[in-house]
């Protein structure tokens, strides 16, 4: 009944700025520790990831890629299902891309060539969460379990194919070949300058718009359409799902195919967008972050887009620190793993003081309208 | 003999890889037992490995490394315990949470402590020894050269660090505490039915605490044995996954305390053989050490996938207890 | 006589629900004492009250006339209290043994407590007929066994005042009446029972004294010997039973739903229904009497495509469909077939939609609600509201979420959804659970308005009085068969009471031998 009194600026609003702020309280802790003074580091880490184009330029592109492996688990949560597994979706989605790059990159125009990588990191990336989800449907293997076991089999099969095929002959470092230019995704200081505008160069692509769509496109598909329907009622109440004629597993399949063409697109941005080549460890716990920005996003598309920023902020504002402080550099791990802690972990911590709050408040503000308003006799 | 050589050399490595996943799937075992899904066994080991190598070196006895090790992952593990238990929140993600908080804290700490790149100084220096090192058992040296015997006691059983056998030793213990105490049974029950449990006039909370405490403090184990006995020295992320592996190996060993270690030993011995033979020859096929290096995780899935045999999770695992209006 | 047990205006609210008020009850030593009311009156927070599991916002429990305050479940046990919860509170893969000493181990190893158990159960066994498997998992003994443990496991701990919650609604006739005489036994030695039921016959056969609870209050006392059934049932409702709704004759068409020799087993591998055959023609209401558990819900869930059959064939107006053929709820829909479920909350609807979401599941594939890829919010919505309008379901907003109205206009939501649809065939369950008064009765109107429109109507209950008011002929089933066919003017309470126990009278046999003659 509580629910219904506590209204909704509160639930999306209050309590997970409380969360954050906490947050931010035990990270300036650990800065203090650390003899920094954290008003400071909040200072410069802000001026780093806002402060210059190129800076802007750092946190956006981070927030791409934390877009598309955060809907790969806000999809999956939908369902009522925990993806574990961007991590290693999102490293074959960029199999996926890295193939179509070597093989066409020059020999199709980009235009042409652009949809074909699209489509190979969706493809790439949803066959890998394909097993998990086949087992889950139809055998009842936990997909937590299982998907991260395989985060680890793609980190084995990505290293064995650079080893044994990727890798052209006679280089040492694990990684393919550069991509021929023809196929890179522009990036946006190329485009700017294009048009004539100058900007600061960084990694920051042509992705970030695909990525802002997808969110969009997600949100429609989760909330407009039937198959998203079907998923949510999945995710909310499987026996009334199944008598309401819709199949489970047949939903957990294509949820997880979803999820994990969502984070195969994470490798557009950092494979096509960036590195224009198929690196080791690329992915870069990228895909584990994802969830704590879907968390923080409350599996919402349009909240996990302001997550994602956020976490930009973290990661680019983060590695700013390092050159002012000559702090180590994981220093932003500490930050994301705090506010996973505290916003993920912790969230009900706050949640009942405040509504409690709220509610004493509440009441006596209408015990006082009764006092002004007498009922009349 | 080159042959028996070459085995006994592998089975002495299976023993020393096995020995980390070995406490840390014991560890997992008591936690999921009492319903609470373990994927931060990863982020314990760490922080035991970071503390313990610092206190070794600071105070320049192993000892003391062991002992502050077993604290922090305790500490680790109480935290966890306050987030699923007192405030009900998600397994997976405050898993996650100490996962990620023990990379970053170990690293950026460590280099603030000892500005070497996050890593630790290393333990054996000089004539200090803030390492353990191995033991050599009675009449090793003098059996070494006899055949066959020599190299079994001498070279495979002789010789471990003292962690070594202290993890073969948990095994029958943790089985003793789990199904022959008051307090195992209390861990079993509450992770099938904790309702159950609570009409029983036992705290649900008290037992799942305690279940915890436990993980921690054989987790701690695995973290100093990597830091203060193997290298000598904590590098930032040298779990390298073993947290994920072992909770692999529990799953494999259907939760159990003897099937578990002979699942770490297994996938010790695919470790020691990937690590000894870059692509090693089977049946005249040259098999990638990458598929050796995936198979632990390839076998998790296809028992969990019920194509051998069958892995029953304790019941009510992941999920909170919350006393409902019935 | 002393009291083992009394309540001083316990009172307790979970939100907006006052679920006690001002509760007041006296419990005699060495007594069997009976708790009675409908599903919903109170009687299982009540015992949780005194169990501990929740704690009252005002009032006291006195137990051997001292005041107690029991805070958890443990001082509750301490002072001698045990209970038998309706969902039995054991650890499937445990053994009885190790069910019991649990919680009531001595020493940290349970080696010892295993021994002394063991010797314990022996005795106890002897003592109340109370034996059981002590070494074998309790997931593999019948649900007879496992009501033991629970009463073992009381005992074990030195339970003096015994509380039952249902304890019957699961068990056979022969385990109940094996259980009656365990209670008989147990308070020959001393020990006080309470008994919680809304069974009356189980009152009269087994209590001293009852007391009767009505949507919150405890309404009167009495010894059982000074009342009857029929007078407790008018205390419990508050008012004269047998609200029979006002009905004409029914004019029984062609069969539009038949089940033909199904059986059918559950994951578990439990046999649920076994060769049921039955017939529901248009314009009429076939009523499936039975005590909860029996195959009822197994039944309605394979007729609308939810489970499958291992064997046999049903017939969904005009469609055959036999054991092996792929059906769903979706095809069931299609062929005209509507089902209300029994358990709204778990099937009917889902908490976190909106009510014009919730109010298209099943049909949400359907062309009227979609445009192309995307979902008609309009047309969703617009008839959602209009639907709510008629079925006068308050507020009539359809973007509030479900699990925010209440149990009544939550009904209407469901019936509404599966009624508007126009099916000929409607599979019913429960239609009244958990409802209001007021409501019940608009609800069992518009399902007799169904069946005057020529609908064929197969309505599930386990109130006996909703049965006998509305259907045309009664079905009773007991382990999944159907015992026997009742004419709804033939089925008073004793006959459908003896055939919820399998036991057919001589009268109903002499019906069935004519009709198959």
């Amino acid at each position: 009944m509580s629910q219904q009194r506590i209204p909704a600026w509160i639930t999306v609003g209050v309590i997970p700025l409380a969360n954050i702020l906490i947050a931010a309280i035990a990270a300036g802790l650990v800065f203090l520790y650390l003899n920094i003074n954290p008003i400071d580091a909040l200072q410069s880490m802000v001026s780093g990831a806002f402060g210059s184009g190129y800076g802007l330029g750092y946190t956006l592109y981070y927030m791409t890629s934390y877009i598309f492996t955060a809907l790969a688990v806000a999809v999956a949560f939908k369902c009522g299902m925990f993806n574990i597994g961007g991590e290693g979706q999102a490293y074959i989605g960029a199999l996926g891309v890295g193939l179509v790059c070597l093989g066409l990159g020059g020999h199709v125009p980009f235009i042409v060539l652009l949809p074909i990588s699209i489509i190979a990191a969706a493809v790439f990336g949803a066959l890998w969460a394909l097993i998990p989800a086949a087992l889950q449907a139809y055998r009842g293997s936990h997909i937590v379990i299982t998907t991260i076991m395989f985060n680890f089999i793609a980190a084995s099969l990505m290293n064995y194919l650079l080893v044994y095929f990727l890798k052209p002959v006679g280089t040492m470092s694990v990684e393919s070949a550069v991509f021929d230019r023809a196929s890179w995704i522009p990036q946006m200081h190329e485009v700017f300058a294009f048009f004539g505008i100058r900007i600061a160069a960084s990694p920051l692509n042509l992705s970030i718009f695909w990525a802002l769509f997808v969110a969009f496109a997600v949100w429609v598909f989760l909330w407009r359409t039937r198959w998203g329907y079907e998923i949510r009622s999945v995710g909310s109440n499987t026996s009334a799902a199944r008598y309401g004629g819709i199949s489970i597993s047949r939903v957990t399949i294509l949820t997880m195919l979803v999820a994990g063409a969502l984070a195969g697109f994470m490798a557009l941005n950092v494979v096509q967008g960036q590195a224009h080549q198929i690196k080791l460890n690329l992915v870069n716990q990228m895909g584990f972050t994802g969830i704590a920005v879907a968390l923080m996003g409350r599996n919402h598309p349009f909240g996990i887009v302001l997550a994602s920023l956020m976490f930009g902020f973290l990661t680019q504002g983060g590695s700013e620190l390092q050159f002012e402080y000559s702090v180590d550099a994981r220093i932003v791990v500490v930050l994301q793993g705090l506010v996973i802690l505290f916003s993920g972990a912790l969230q009900h911590m706050m949640k009942h003081p405040i509504e409690r709050l709220y509610l004493n408040y509440a009441r006596r503000r209408d015990a006082n309208a009764d006092d002004q308003h007498p009922a009349e006799a | 003999m080159e042959l028996f050589n070459s085995i006994i050399v592998i089975l002495d490595a299976t023993l020393r890889n096995a020995t980390p996943l070995i406490f840390a799937a014991l560890a997992g075992m008591f936690s999921e037992r009492s319903g609470i899904v373990n994927i931060a066994l990863e982020g314990k080991i760490l922080i035991s490995a970071f503390f313990g190598a610092s206190a070794a070196y600071y105070f320049g006895s192993p000892w003391m490394g062991l002992l502050a090790g077993v604290l922090s992952s305790v500490v680790f593990a109480q935290l966890h315990a306050f987030a699923t238990v007192t405030h009900n929140g998600d397994h997976v993600v405050s898993g996650l949470a100490i996962n990620i908080l023990a990379a970053g804290l170990t690293a950026a700490v460590g280099n603030y402590w000892f500005s070497q790149g996050g890593n630790t100084p290393n333990l054996a220096f000089g004539d200090t020894q803030a390492r353990f090192t191995p033991i050599t058992l009675p009449f090793a040296d003098q059996l070494a050269d006899v055949p066959i015997i020599g190299g079994i006691y001498s070279e495979l059983i002789s010789g471990h660090y003292l962690l070594v056998y202290l993890a073969f030793a948990a095994v029958p213990l943790c089985w003793y505490i789990l199904f022959r105490t008051r307090f195992g049974l209390r861990v079993r029950a509450v992770g099938e039915n904790p309702h159950a449990v609570d009409t029983a006039g036992i705290s649900v909370a008290k037992t799942r605490y305690l279940a915890l405490l436990m993980t921690g403090i054989l987790v701690g184990f695995a973290g100093v044995y990597l830091s203060v006995a193997v290298t000598a020295q904590f590098s930032p992320n040298m779990s390298a996954g073993k947290g994920y592996m072992a909770l692999a190996a529990l799953i494999f060993g259907k939760w159990r305390p003897r099937t578990a270690m002979q699942a770490c030993l297994l996938f010790g011995l695919l470790e020691a053989i990937a690590i000894r033979s870059q692509g090693a020859v089977f049946l005249g096929v040259e098999v990638p050490v990458q598929l050796v290096e995936a198979t632990p995780y390839i076998l998790t899935v296809v028992l969990l996938g019920g194509f051998i045999g069958r892995s029953v999770a304790p019941k009510v695992i992941g999920e909170p207890y919350v006393k409902e209006r019935s | 006589m002393d009291m083992a047990l009394e309540l001083r205006g316990i009172d307790k609210r979970f939100g907006d629900v006052h679920a006690n008020k001002d509760i007041n009850l006296q419990v005699r030593q060495g007594t069997i004492h009976g708790i009675v009311g409908e599903n919903g009156a109170g009687k299982s927070t009540l015992m949780s009250i005194i169990y501990g599991f929740y704690a009252a916002d005002k009032g006291d429990v006195l137990v051997d006339g001292q005041v107690l305050d029991i805070k958890d479940s443990k001082t509750a046990i301490n002072a001698g209290i045990g209970m038998v919860h309706q969902h039995f509170m054991l650890i499937q893969n445990f053994t009885a043994l190790e069910n019991v000493i649990l919680g009531a181990e001595d020493g940290i190893a349970i080696e010892t407590s295993l021994d002394k158990a063991r010797r314990e159960m022996e005795r106890l066994a002897s003592e109340y007929q109370l034996n059981v498997p002590l070494d074998v998992p309790v997931e593999e003994l019948s649900v007879g066994y496992q009501q033991r443990i629970e009463i073992l496991k009381a005992l074990y701990r030195g339970a003096r005042i015994l509380i039952l919650d249902e304890p019957t609604g699961v068990l056979t006739p022969q385990e109940t009446d094996h259980l009656f005489k365990v209670l008989a036994s147990l308070k020959e030695q001393g020990t006080t029972v309470i008994l919680i039921t809304h069974k009356l016959r189980e009152i009269m056969a087994a209590t001293d004294e009852v007391s009767v609870m009505r949507r919150g209050e405890m309404v009167a006392h009495v010894k059982t010997a000074d009342t009857n059934q029929e007078d407790l049932a008018e205390l419990m409702v508050g008012r004269k039973v047998l609200l029979r709704v006002e009905k004409g004759e029914a004019e029984p068409g062609d069969v539009k739903l038949a089940a033909r020799h199904i059986s059918l087993t559950d994951a578990q591998g439990v046999k649920r229904l076994s060769d049921v055959s039955l017939d529901v023609r248009a314009g009429e209401i076939v009523g499936i009497a039975g005590v909860s558990g029996n195959g009822q819900s197994e039944l309605l869930e394979a007729l609308a495509g939810i489970r499958n059959i291992d064997s046999g064939e049903m017939y969904l107006n005009g469609e055959t469909v036999t054991a092996g053929t792929a059906i769903d709820p979706e095809k069931v829909r299609q062929l005209g077939v509507g089902h209300i479920p029994e358990d709204r909350h778990r099937m009917g609807l889902i908490n976190t939609f909106s009510a014009y979401e919730a109010f298209v599941l099943g049909y949400h594939r359907d062309a009227s609600y979609n445009s192309g890829v995307l979902m008609s919010q309009k047309a969703m919505i617009d008839d959602c509201r209009a639907k709510m309008e008629s079925w006068d379901v308050r507020p009539p907003d359809p973007f509030l979420k479900t699990a925010n109205f209440s149990g009544g206009n939550q009904q209407k939501l469901v019936i509404a959804r599966e009624v508007e649809q126009g099916h000929d065939v409607m599979l019913i369950g429960q239609p009244t659970r958990g409802v209001d008064i007021g409501a019940i009765e608009s609800i069992h109107k518009r399902i007799l308005e169904m069946r005057d429109a020529g609908k064929a109507i197969l309505l599930v209950s386990v109130e006996l009085d909703e049965i006998r008011s509305l259907a045309d002929r009664i079905l009773v089933m007991f382990d999944g068969i159907i015992v026997g066919e009742v004419p709804a003017d033939k089925a008073d309470e004793r006959t459908l009471g003896l055939m919820m126990a399998n036991i057919v009278p001589d009268e109903i046999k002499a019906l069935q031998a004519e009709v198959s003659a």
